[in-house]
Protein backbone atom coordinates (compact mmCIF):
# COMPACT_ATOMS: atom_id res chain seq x y z
CA UNK A 1 0.00 0.00 0.00
CA UNK A 2 1.31 3.32 -1.01
CA UNK A 3 1.46 5.71 1.87
CA UNK A 4 -0.61 8.79 1.31
CA UNK A 5 1.31 11.91 2.04
CA UNK A 6 -0.65 14.54 3.83
CA UNK A 7 -4.15 13.14 4.24
CA UNK A 8 -6.50 15.61 2.55
CA UNK A 9 -9.64 16.57 4.49
CA UNK A 10 -12.72 14.54 3.61
CA UNK A 11 -10.65 11.84 1.88
CA UNK A 12 -12.10 8.42 2.67
CA UNK A 13 -9.87 5.36 3.15
CA UNK A 14 -11.49 3.13 0.55
CA UNK A 15 -10.41 5.30 -2.37
CA UNK A 16 -7.05 5.29 -4.11
CA UNK A 17 -7.07 8.96 -5.00
CA UNK A 18 -9.10 12.08 -4.34
CA UNK A 19 -10.05 12.07 -8.03
CA UNK A 20 -11.40 8.52 -7.77
CA UNK A 21 -13.45 9.50 -4.74
CA UNK A 22 -14.88 12.52 -6.53
CA UNK A 23 -15.75 10.53 -9.66
CA UNK A 24 -17.36 7.76 -7.60
CA UNK A 25 -19.51 10.35 -5.83
CA UNK A 26 -20.60 11.94 -9.09
CA UNK A 27 -21.38 8.56 -10.63
CA UNK A 28 -23.39 7.48 -7.59
CA UNK A 29 -25.44 10.67 -7.64
CA UNK A 30 -26.14 10.24 -11.34
CA UNK A 31 -27.36 6.68 -10.76
CA UNK A 32 -29.82 8.15 -8.26
CA UNK A 33 -30.78 10.89 -10.71
CA UNK A 34 -31.45 8.25 -13.40
CA UNK A 35 -34.00 6.67 -11.04
CA UNK A 36 -35.48 10.17 -10.66
CA UNK A 37 -35.58 10.61 -14.45
CA UNK A 38 -37.57 7.37 -14.72
CA UNK A 39 -39.74 8.34 -11.74
CA UNK A 40 -40.77 11.61 -13.35
CA UNK A 41 -40.65 9.85 -16.73
CA UNK A 42 -43.54 7.62 -15.65
CA UNK A 43 -45.66 10.72 -15.14
CA UNK A 44 -44.50 12.27 -18.40
CA UNK A 45 -45.37 9.03 -20.22
CA UNK A 46 -48.88 8.92 -18.82
CA UNK A 47 -49.27 12.63 -19.54
CA UNK A 48 -48.35 12.03 -23.21
CA UNK A 49 -50.81 9.15 -23.51
CA UNK A 50 -53.74 10.83 -21.75
CA UNK A 51 -53.10 14.07 -23.60
CA UNK A 52 -53.32 12.25 -26.92
CA UNK A 53 -56.53 10.51 -25.79
CA UNK A 54 -58.22 13.69 -24.49
CA UNK A 55 -56.50 16.39 -26.53
CA UNK A 56 -59.30 18.99 -26.48
CA UNK A 57 -59.84 18.66 -22.72
CA UNK A 58 -56.13 18.98 -22.05
CA UNK A 59 -55.95 22.13 -24.18
CA UNK A 60 -58.95 23.49 -22.28
CA UNK A 61 -57.30 22.59 -18.96
CA UNK A 62 -54.01 24.17 -20.03
CA UNK A 63 -55.85 27.44 -20.60
CA UNK A 64 -56.75 27.49 -16.88
CA UNK A 65 -53.05 28.03 -16.15
CA UNK A 66 -51.39 31.43 -16.40
CA UNK A 67 -48.32 31.44 -18.65
CA UNK A 68 -46.96 34.60 -17.00
CA UNK A 69 -46.40 32.85 -13.66
CA UNK A 70 -45.05 29.69 -15.25
CA UNK A 71 -42.52 31.71 -17.26
CA UNK A 72 -41.54 33.79 -14.21
CA UNK A 73 -40.97 30.64 -12.19
CA UNK A 74 -38.88 29.15 -15.00
CA UNK A 75 -36.66 32.23 -14.89
CA UNK A 76 -36.47 32.09 -11.08
CA UNK A 77 -35.37 28.43 -11.18
CA UNK A 78 -32.78 29.02 -13.91
CA UNK A 79 -31.38 31.90 -11.86
CA UNK A 80 -31.22 29.63 -8.80
CA UNK A 81 -29.31 27.07 -10.86
CA UNK A 82 -26.78 29.77 -11.75
CA UNK A 83 -26.34 30.79 -8.10
CA UNK A 84 -25.97 27.10 -7.11
CA UNK A 85 -23.27 26.62 -9.75
CA UNK A 86 -21.54 29.75 -8.48
CA UNK A 87 -21.72 28.48 -4.87
CA UNK A 88 -19.85 25.34 -5.94
CA UNK A 89 -17.36 27.37 -7.97
CA UNK A 90 -16.73 29.61 -4.96
CA UNK A 91 -15.85 26.52 -2.91
CA UNK A 92 -13.71 25.08 -5.74
CA UNK A 93 -11.63 28.22 -5.96
CA UNK A 94 -11.11 28.28 -2.18
CA UNK A 95 -12.98 31.50 -1.45
CA UNK A 96 -14.10 32.41 2.06
CA UNK A 97 -17.00 30.53 3.64
CA UNK A 98 -18.96 33.79 3.79
CA UNK A 99 -19.02 33.89 -0.02
CA UNK A 100 -20.13 30.24 -0.30
CA UNK A 101 -22.92 30.88 2.23
CA UNK A 102 -23.95 34.01 0.31
CA UNK A 103 -24.53 32.04 -2.91
CA UNK A 104 -26.22 29.17 -1.04
CA UNK A 105 -28.62 31.51 0.73
CA UNK A 106 -29.35 33.33 -2.52
CA UNK A 107 -30.17 29.93 -4.07
CA UNK A 108 -32.49 29.18 -1.15
CA UNK A 109 -34.24 32.55 -1.48
CA UNK A 110 -34.85 31.90 -5.18
CA UNK A 111 -36.04 28.35 -4.49
CA UNK A 112 -38.41 29.64 -1.81
CA UNK A 113 -39.62 32.37 -4.19
CA UNK A 114 -40.52 29.67 -6.73
CA UNK A 115 -42.67 27.87 -4.16
CA UNK A 116 -44.14 31.17 -2.94
CA UNK A 117 -45.17 32.21 -6.48
CA UNK A 118 -46.60 28.74 -7.06
CA UNK A 119 -48.61 28.83 -3.84
CA UNK A 120 -49.78 32.42 -3.86
CA UNK A 121 -50.51 33.10 -7.52
CA UNK A 122 -51.25 29.65 -8.91
CA UNK A 123 -52.41 27.04 -6.43
CA UNK A 124 -54.33 29.50 -4.29
CA UNK A 125 -56.08 30.84 -7.38
CA UNK A 126 -56.82 27.26 -8.47
CA UNK A 127 -58.34 26.68 -5.05
CA UNK A 128 -60.53 29.78 -5.36
CA UNK A 129 -61.62 28.74 -8.84
CA UNK A 130 -62.36 25.20 -7.69
CA UNK A 131 -59.78 23.34 -9.75
CA UNK A 132 -57.95 21.30 -7.10
CA UNK A 133 -58.69 17.56 -7.32
CA UNK A 134 -59.92 16.09 -4.04
CA UNK A 135 -60.24 19.52 -2.43
CA UNK A 136 -62.54 21.40 -4.80
CA UNK A 137 -64.30 18.29 -6.02
CA UNK A 138 -64.25 14.56 -5.52
CA UNK A 139 -66.73 13.69 -8.18
CA UNK A 140 -69.16 16.10 -9.70
CA UNK A 141 -67.93 19.65 -10.01
CA UNK A 142 -68.43 22.01 -12.90
CA UNK A 143 -65.61 20.85 -15.13
CA UNK A 144 -65.64 18.10 -17.73
CA UNK A 145 -63.94 14.80 -16.85
CA UNK A 146 -61.13 15.52 -19.32
CA UNK A 147 -60.32 18.89 -17.71
CA UNK A 148 -60.34 17.19 -14.31
CA UNK A 149 -57.89 14.63 -15.67
CA UNK A 150 -55.62 17.47 -16.78
CA UNK A 151 -55.86 19.15 -13.37
CA UNK A 152 -54.94 15.84 -11.69
CA UNK A 153 -51.84 15.63 -13.86
CA UNK A 154 -51.06 19.28 -13.23
CA UNK A 155 -51.29 18.95 -9.47
CA UNK A 156 -49.43 15.67 -9.23
CA UNK A 157 -46.62 16.78 -11.49
CA UNK A 158 -46.15 20.30 -10.08
CA UNK A 159 -46.81 18.96 -6.57
CA UNK A 160 -44.08 16.33 -6.79
CA UNK A 161 -41.79 18.90 -8.35
CA UNK A 162 -42.50 21.34 -5.49
CA UNK A 163 -41.87 18.51 -3.02
CA UNK A 164 -38.45 18.04 -4.61
CA UNK A 165 -37.88 21.77 -4.22
CA UNK A 166 -38.72 21.57 -0.50
CA UNK A 167 -36.29 18.66 -0.10
CA UNK A 168 -33.71 20.74 -1.99
CA UNK A 169 -34.23 23.63 0.43
CA UNK A 170 -33.62 21.21 3.32
CA UNK A 171 -30.41 20.00 1.68
CA UNK A 172 -29.29 23.61 1.14
CA UNK A 173 -29.93 24.38 4.83
CA UNK A 174 -27.64 21.48 5.77
CA UNK A 175 -25.03 22.77 3.31
CA UNK A 176 -25.11 26.25 4.85
CA UNK A 177 -24.57 24.72 8.32
CA UNK A 178 -21.73 22.52 7.02
CA UNK A 179 -20.10 25.50 5.32
CA UNK A 180 -20.40 27.57 8.49
CA UNK A 181 -18.67 24.74 10.38
CA UNK A 182 -15.73 24.85 7.93
CA UNK A 183 -16.43 21.42 6.47
CA UNK A 184 -15.51 22.47 2.93
CA UNK A 185 -12.36 23.61 1.22
CA UNK A 186 -11.03 23.75 -2.33
CA UNK A 187 -9.80 20.17 -1.65
CA UNK A 188 -13.14 18.82 -0.43
CA UNK A 189 -16.59 20.08 -1.38
CA UNK A 190 -18.28 16.87 -2.57
CA UNK A 191 -21.59 17.51 -0.72
CA UNK A 192 -21.90 20.85 -2.52
CA UNK A 193 -21.20 19.30 -5.91
CA UNK A 194 -23.58 16.36 -5.34
CA UNK A 195 -26.38 18.56 -3.99
CA UNK A 196 -25.85 20.89 -6.94
CA UNK A 197 -26.57 17.97 -9.29
CA UNK A 198 -29.85 17.38 -7.47
CA UNK A 199 -30.80 21.07 -7.60
CA UNK A 200 -30.09 21.29 -11.33
CA UNK A 201 -32.07 18.10 -11.93
CA UNK A 202 -35.14 19.64 -10.28
CA UNK A 203 -34.59 22.66 -12.54
CA UNK A 204 -34.57 20.38 -15.61
CA UNK A 205 -37.85 18.76 -14.56
CA UNK A 206 -39.43 22.21 -14.51
CA UNK A 207 -37.87 23.06 -17.89
CA UNK A 208 -40.04 20.23 -19.27
CA UNK A 209 -43.11 20.79 -17.09
CA UNK A 210 -43.42 24.44 -18.17
CA UNK A 211 -43.92 23.85 -21.92
CA UNK A 212 -45.87 20.61 -21.45
CA UNK A 213 -48.41 22.03 -19.00
CA UNK A 214 -48.56 25.73 -19.89
CA UNK A 215 -47.50 26.25 -23.48
CA UNK A 216 -48.43 23.50 -25.91
CA UNK A 217 -52.18 23.95 -25.56
CA UNK A 218 -52.81 26.33 -28.45
CA UNK A 219 -52.07 29.60 -26.70
CA UNK A 220 -52.36 31.65 -29.88
CA UNK B 1 -5.62 18.60 -18.69
CA UNK B 2 -2.35 17.54 -17.11
CA UNK B 3 -1.57 13.86 -16.67
CA UNK B 4 -1.95 12.55 -13.16
CA UNK B 5 0.92 10.12 -12.74
CA UNK B 6 -0.36 8.33 -9.65
CA UNK B 7 -0.58 11.60 -7.81
CA UNK B 8 -3.50 13.25 -6.03
CA UNK B 9 -2.66 16.71 -7.19
CA UNK B 10 -5.00 16.99 -10.21
CA UNK B 11 -7.91 19.28 -9.47
CA UNK B 12 -11.37 19.19 -11.04
CA UNK B 13 -12.16 21.49 -13.91
CA UNK B 14 -13.15 24.95 -12.73
CA UNK B 15 -15.68 26.39 -15.17
CA UNK B 16 -15.08 30.10 -15.86
CA UNK B 17 -17.75 32.49 -14.54
CA UNK B 18 -18.27 33.82 -18.07
CA UNK B 19 -19.30 30.32 -19.22
CA UNK B 20 -21.85 30.06 -16.41
CA UNK B 21 -23.24 33.50 -17.20
CA UNK B 22 -23.43 32.75 -20.94
CA UNK B 23 -25.27 29.47 -20.24
CA UNK B 24 -27.60 31.35 -17.90
CA UNK B 25 -28.32 33.97 -20.58
CA UNK B 26 -28.91 31.24 -23.18
CA UNK B 27 -31.37 29.54 -20.82
CA UNK B 28 -33.22 32.82 -20.23
CA UNK B 29 -33.31 33.44 -23.98
CA UNK B 30 -34.68 29.92 -24.46
CA UNK B 31 -37.41 30.57 -21.90
CA UNK B 32 -38.39 33.82 -23.61
CA UNK B 33 -38.28 32.14 -27.04
CA UNK B 34 -40.40 29.16 -26.03
CA UNK B 35 -42.99 31.46 -24.43
CA UNK B 36 -43.06 33.69 -27.51
CA UNK B 37 -43.36 30.77 -29.96
CA UNK B 38 -46.30 29.35 -27.99
CA UNK B 39 -48.40 32.35 -29.05
CA UNK B 40 -47.78 31.77 -32.76
CA UNK B 41 -49.99 29.27 -34.55
CA UNK B 42 -47.67 26.60 -35.96
CA UNK B 43 -50.19 23.78 -35.74
CA UNK B 44 -48.60 20.59 -34.52
CA UNK B 45 -45.16 22.19 -34.79
CA UNK B 46 -45.88 24.18 -31.62
CA UNK B 47 -45.30 21.02 -29.59
CA UNK B 48 -42.18 20.18 -31.57
CA UNK B 49 -40.77 23.70 -31.07
CA UNK B 50 -41.55 23.71 -27.33
CA UNK B 51 -39.93 20.31 -26.76
CA UNK B 52 -36.91 21.08 -28.96
CA UNK B 53 -36.19 24.23 -26.95
CA UNK B 54 -36.70 22.28 -23.70
CA UNK B 55 -34.23 19.60 -24.82
CA UNK B 56 -31.66 22.26 -25.78
CA UNK B 57 -32.10 23.95 -22.38
CA UNK B 58 -31.74 20.61 -20.61
CA UNK B 59 -28.57 19.83 -22.56
CA UNK B 60 -27.05 23.17 -21.54
CA UNK B 61 -27.87 22.58 -17.87
CA UNK B 62 -26.53 19.01 -17.96
CA UNK B 63 -23.30 19.86 -19.80
CA UNK B 64 -22.29 23.05 -17.99
CA UNK B 65 -24.15 23.46 -14.70
CA UNK B 66 -23.94 19.74 -13.95
CA UNK B 67 -20.36 19.52 -15.26
CA UNK B 68 -21.07 16.52 -17.51
CA UNK B 69 -18.90 18.12 -20.21
CA UNK B 70 -15.98 17.48 -17.85
CA UNK B 71 -17.22 14.14 -16.45
CA UNK B 72 -15.81 10.67 -17.08
CA UNK B 73 -17.03 8.40 -19.86
CA UNK B 74 -18.56 6.06 -17.29
CA UNK B 75 -20.78 8.81 -15.88
CA UNK B 76 -21.82 9.83 -19.38
CA UNK B 77 -22.79 6.26 -20.29
CA UNK B 78 -24.91 5.98 -17.14
CA UNK B 79 -26.72 9.23 -18.04
CA UNK B 80 -27.28 8.17 -21.65
CA UNK B 81 -28.54 4.78 -20.44
CA UNK B 82 -31.02 6.60 -18.22
CA UNK B 83 -32.41 8.58 -21.14
CA UNK B 84 -32.39 5.46 -23.33
CA UNK B 85 -34.53 3.64 -20.77
CA UNK B 86 -36.84 6.66 -20.56
CA UNK B 87 -37.14 6.39 -24.36
CA UNK B 88 -38.03 2.70 -24.08
CA UNK B 89 -40.69 3.45 -21.47
CA UNK B 90 -42.30 6.22 -23.53
CA UNK B 91 -42.07 4.43 -26.90
CA UNK B 92 -43.36 1.05 -25.79
CA UNK B 93 -46.12 2.53 -23.60
CA UNK B 94 -47.31 4.67 -26.50
CA UNK B 95 -47.06 1.88 -29.06
CA UNK B 96 -49.30 -0.22 -26.82
CA UNK B 97 -51.84 2.34 -25.67
CA UNK B 98 -52.19 4.32 -28.89
CA UNK B 99 -52.77 1.28 -31.11
CA UNK B 100 -55.41 -0.44 -28.97
CA UNK B 101 -58.35 1.14 -30.72
CA UNK B 102 -57.15 0.38 -34.22
CA UNK B 103 -59.80 -1.49 -36.12
CA UNK B 104 -58.43 -3.80 -38.74
CA UNK B 105 -60.53 -3.75 -41.90
CA UNK B 106 -59.40 -6.53 -44.24
CA UNK B 107 -58.62 -5.21 -47.69
CA UNK B 108 -57.35 -6.74 -50.94
CA UNK B 109 -55.59 -10.05 -50.50
CA UNK B 110 -56.34 -9.95 -46.75
CA UNK B 111 -59.95 -10.80 -47.70
CA UNK B 112 -58.64 -14.34 -48.15
CA UNK B 113 -58.64 -14.73 -44.37
CA UNK B 114 -62.41 -14.25 -43.86
CA UNK B 115 -63.03 -16.29 -46.97
CA UNK B 116 -61.02 -19.20 -45.67
CA UNK B 117 -62.60 -18.98 -42.25
CA UNK B 118 -65.96 -19.32 -43.96
CA UNK B 119 -64.79 -22.37 -45.90
CA UNK B 120 -63.60 -24.30 -42.89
Amino acid sequence: MAAHGAHPPGFAHQFETVTQQREAGTLGMWVFLVTEILFFGGMFTSYIIYRSLHLQSFIQGSHELIVRYGATNTAVLIFSSLTMALAIRTAQTGKSKGQIIFWLILTMILGASFIAIKLRFEWYRDYVEGLIPGVSWLDGGTHTPGVKMFMCFYFFMTGLHALHMVVGLGILTVLVIMTARNKFSSQYYAPLEISGLYWHFVDIVWIFLFPLLYLIGGRY
Amino acid sequence: MSEHAGHDSDTPHVVPITTYVLVFLALMLGTALTTWVAYIDLGRWNTVAALTIAVIKMTLVVLFFMHVKYATGLTRIVILAGFFWLGIMITLSCSDELTRRWEIVPQGWQMIVPLFSRLF
